[in-house]
């Protein structure tokens, strides 16, 4: 019986070993796999040309990313713009305002919203946000206004459930001893309890900049790509994630290795994002 | 002149209050707009024919198909994956330098845009292992995308289970699998369901990484290498050339209803599982 | 052990359908698969095509999609797909691939129908996409920066417009991109600044299509060769098709595909 057992244990560590191994082949078969299509035309062209590079005309042997680079951390900062304070607004009320019935009606209402696919946030984008743009403030509409304003609404259920863990972890005797000190509600909030969540709230925004800098098909929707550096937000631009979709299907040689060298620069800077919203995390656990 | 404190809290209230009506709101605009452009066109007819005259007329019903297998088959193949790997990681390693940086790197990847996903898979699966615009291109493509979000809540949901339970199972001469199987599991599967229902849900949702691996083809799936259209990319295609937008919005209604049934299901079979295991 | 045993039967079942190489997709089961995939101009025409193919010919399965030109002739070195659509002529250096044109198609410049600027010269249409005019008021409308569009760089009707109107001119960068005709077509039928070149052949009420030098964008004018902005419409095979694709390719040649072609608003091979 015990010996049954004991071959039977071998087998399952063995099969669960073997399935963790396949897990992190295919996971880091996609990481190398774009690290090797992608580096060597680092090599090749140099980091500079390609990193600090203004013109991208990858068919005549220009690899500049730089103006995509930036429009990248343009539709990022303005998504955060839009989604950041309305969004710590909503964690903040939803943990300390809201009562039960409402916590039970706003946190599905907000898995809701963060399962829209994204391709429909464009979709609607277009045909309201573009239009209202180009009619009242000008320029052809597609343009960072646009774009910040559809991923700051999609960045919003990331941001708002992020910063509501941190601050409903909180302990309650902060908010006690202030109440006990004659604060107010507010005065509590605003001086002890987002204080102690600073870094669970900057991890929200973190892990939401992170997303607007990874979305492409709502970009490519109703940003206009442009492969200029917009001089205003009324004007159209092209992020590093569209002109990837873009130029996808047929890219070949150089070209095509651009785009992987595109997509290892993706990779940094969402990985720095990661690193920098965990590392925030750990430390507020440790503290 | 100092502005009264409690003045100050009501102010604050009433700004908050707002705030958060105004994101419900947005929602609701959303779900409303999409609702009463799209219903008139949705019947039964929308649902169970194929798409005519590039998506002009007919329905959806092939790429009904082209998601569920899409979804399915992913699921299928990254849930064992998933979950051997956390219990793996939780049960059957001691933490190392080793398991830590294989949790930074899943949780690395869970980050990756979803284009990266399509780059990948279009250049290796597509092109290189030469399986063509197909649905099995489709399915590895997206397996690689949600194995690092089932991971980790997998993970998550294992390390959750308190440590006594583990300890009186060991006690009581259970092996470390049986403890597993028996014990941890059940405890952790509200969790883990979580997570699958996440990875359904961005699947569903997915379009960047699909329509560069599975293709846009109109036609009813038939064999695995068939390319075939999901529901955003139809979508996505129908709306962004004008093709008809009466159909692009009934499409837009079947996707968020399909997202909400599959929300719905997921709050349900975790409360019985919470009930039953608990 | 179920959760183990489900993933060495999924882990089977995959590995057994992947054996499948491109002869057994082509005739799977007792249907003859064909991929098509390029131009999103000539794509729909296509699609158009294939139904009424496939409706007296159950046997025939043909998927249709775009991803522009250029993609459509790597696909075909690829061996992805059996035909390739394209919108422009080949490159010298895909002149290996076999070329069978299908048909013909102007390009138009269109602008949005309250437009009242009815015609340009090919010298101010150039200006427009370098970037040189970039308000309408140049060229007689009002105030307003003009919205171009164009498409990308992989697009044949790109690489078509550029050969037959921007002649070495480059498009400049300010300008946006959108990836098919469809899209762009959307653009300019909603915003009364912009205006893009489209294939004819998609032109309606809508947009409208201006006059280059004179000359109206019209099938007549193309006919007689007074509207020079024509393409040709290509099938692009890596080496010779087998018999199925072929019977397609003589459809598409025939009177029957031709006269599809001509009520749609292009132009037969004559």
């Amino acid at each position: 019986m015990t010996r049954m057992k004991f071959t039977k244990e071998h087998l399952v560590k063995y099969m669960l070993t073997l399935f963790a191994l396949s897990s992190l082949l295919f996971l880091f078969l996609i990481f190398i796999f774009i690290l090797y299509e992608g580096l060597p035309l680092f090599h090749k062209i140099g980091l500079k040309n390609i990193i600090f590079g203004f013109k991208w005309a990858p068919t005549k042997g220009s690899f500049g990313i730089f103006p995509m680079i930036v429009s990248s951390f343009l539709v990022t900062l303005g998504a955060l713009f839009v989604g950041a304070p309305m969004g710590l607004s909503c964690a903040i009320y939803l943990s300390e305002y809201s009562g039960k019935k409402m916590k039970m009606f706003l946190k599905p209402a907000l898995e809701l919203l963060a399962g829209i696919p994204s391709v429909v946030y464009g979709f609607l984008g277009v045909i309201y946000i573009v239009p209202l743009i180009r009619n009242h403030f000008g320029g052809a509409g597609f343009s960072l206004l646009s774009t910040s304003i559809i991923l700051g609404v999609m960045i919003l259920p990331t941001i708002i459930s992020i910063s509501f863990d941190a601050i409903t972890s909180v302990p309650k005797t902060y908010r006690e001893g202030s109440f006990a000190m004659g604060a107010t509600k507010w005065q509590t909030i605003y001086k002890v309890v987002i204080p102690s969540a600073k870094s669970g709230i900057l991890a929200s925004f973190i892990l939401g900049m992170g997303r607007a800098i990874g979305e492409t098909m709502a970009v490519i929707m109703v940003a206009g790509n442009a492969l200029k550096i917009p001089m205003s937000i009324l004007d159209p631009l092209r992020t590093l994630t569209s002109n990837i979709a873009l130029e996808l299907a047929y890219a070949t040689g150089d070209h095509r290795q651009g785009l992987f060298s595109t997509g290892v620069v993706l990779l940094v800077i969402i990985m720095v994002l990661n690193y920098i919203a965990n590392f925030g995390i750990k430390k507020k656990v440790i503290k | 002149m100092r502005i009264k404190p409690r003045l100050v809290d009501k102010i604050v209230r009433i700004c908050l209050n707002f705030q958060a009506f105004f994101t419900v709101g947005i929602l609701v605009v959303i779900v409303a707009v999409i609702f009463f452009k799209g219903a008139p066109h949705v019947n039964l007819g929308f649902i169970f024919s194929s798409p005519e005259d590039m998506g002009r007329h007919g329905g959806i019903f092939s790429t009904i198909i082209g998601t569920l297998l899409l979804v399915l088959l992913s699921i299928f193949l990254a849930t064992p994956l998933g979950v051997g790997t956390a219990i793996y990681l939780t049960e059957y390693t001691k933490q190392s330098g080793f398991t830590k940086t294989i949790r930074f790197g899943v949780e690395s990847l869970a980050g990756i845009p979803s284009i990266l996903y399509g780059l990948f898979g279009f250049i290796f699966f597509v092109i290189k292992l030469k399986m063509g615009w197909s649905v099995l291109s489709g399915v590895l493509t997206i397996t690689i995308m949600i194995l690092p979000t089932i991971i980790r809540t997998s993970e998550e949901a294992i390390k959750a289970v308190p440590r006594n339970l583990r300890i009186v199972s060991y006690s009581l001469s259970a092996t470390r699998w049986e403890t597993v199987k028996k014990v941890v599991l059940p405890s952790a599967i509200p969790g883990i369901l979580t997570g699958i229902m996440l990875s359904v849900g961005r699947a569903v949702s997915e379009t960047a990484a699909v329509i560069f691996t599975m293709g846009s083809s109109l036609r009813l799936p038939t064999s695995l290498m068939d390319s075939s259209r999901t529901m955003a990319v139809h979508f996505y295609i129908l709306a962004r050339e004008g093709i008809s937008m009466e159909k692009a919005y009934a499409t837009a209604l079947i996707l968020v209803v399909s997202i909400l049934l599959i929300n719905v299901i997921a709050y349900y079979l975790m409360n019985k599982m919470i009930s039953k295991y608990s | 052990m179920p959760k183990i045993i489900s993933f060495i039967l999924s882990l089977s079942i995959v590995l057994l359908l992947s054996c499948d190489d491109n002869n057994a997709r082509v005739s799977h089961g007792k249907k003859h698969a064909i991929i098509i995939a390029g131009s999103t101009s000539v794509m729909p025409f296509i699609e158009k095509l294939s139904e009424h193919f496939m409706v007296d010919r159950p046997l025939f399965k043909i998927n249709v999609q775009g991803g522009g030109s250029t993609a459509g002739i790597q696909a075909c070195f690829n061996k992805t797909i059996e035909i390739g659509m394209s919108s422009r002529q080949l490159k010298q250096e895909e002149k290996v691939l076999k070329e069978i044109i299908i048909c013909y198609d102007g390009i138009s410049v269109v602008v949005h129908p309250k437009n009242p600027i009815r015609e340009l010269t090919l010298k101010q249409i150039r200006d427009i996409f370098s970037g040189k005019i970039k308000n309408w008021k140049e060229l007689g409308w009002i105030d307003r920066k003009i919205d171009a569009i164009t498409r990308e760089e992989g697009s044949g009707t790109r690489g078509s417009f550029e050969d037959l109107i921007m002649k070495n001119v480059e498009i400049n960068d300010s300008i946006m991109v959108q990836d098919s005709n469809g899209s762009v077509k959307e653009i300019v039928a909603t915003d009364p600044y912009a205006i893009a070149y489209i294939s004819l052949g998609l032109v309606d009420n809508r947009v409208r299509a201006l006059s280059i030098d004179g000359v109206a964008a019209s099938l007549q004018n193309i006919k007689t060769k007074k509207y020079k902005i024509v393409r040709p419409f290509l099938f692009i095979t890596n080496g010779t098709p087998n018999e199925f694709v072929q019977t397609f390719i003589d459809y598409v040649l025939s009177n029957d595909g031709q006269n599809i072609f001509k009520k749609e608003g292009l132009i037969g091979i004559k």
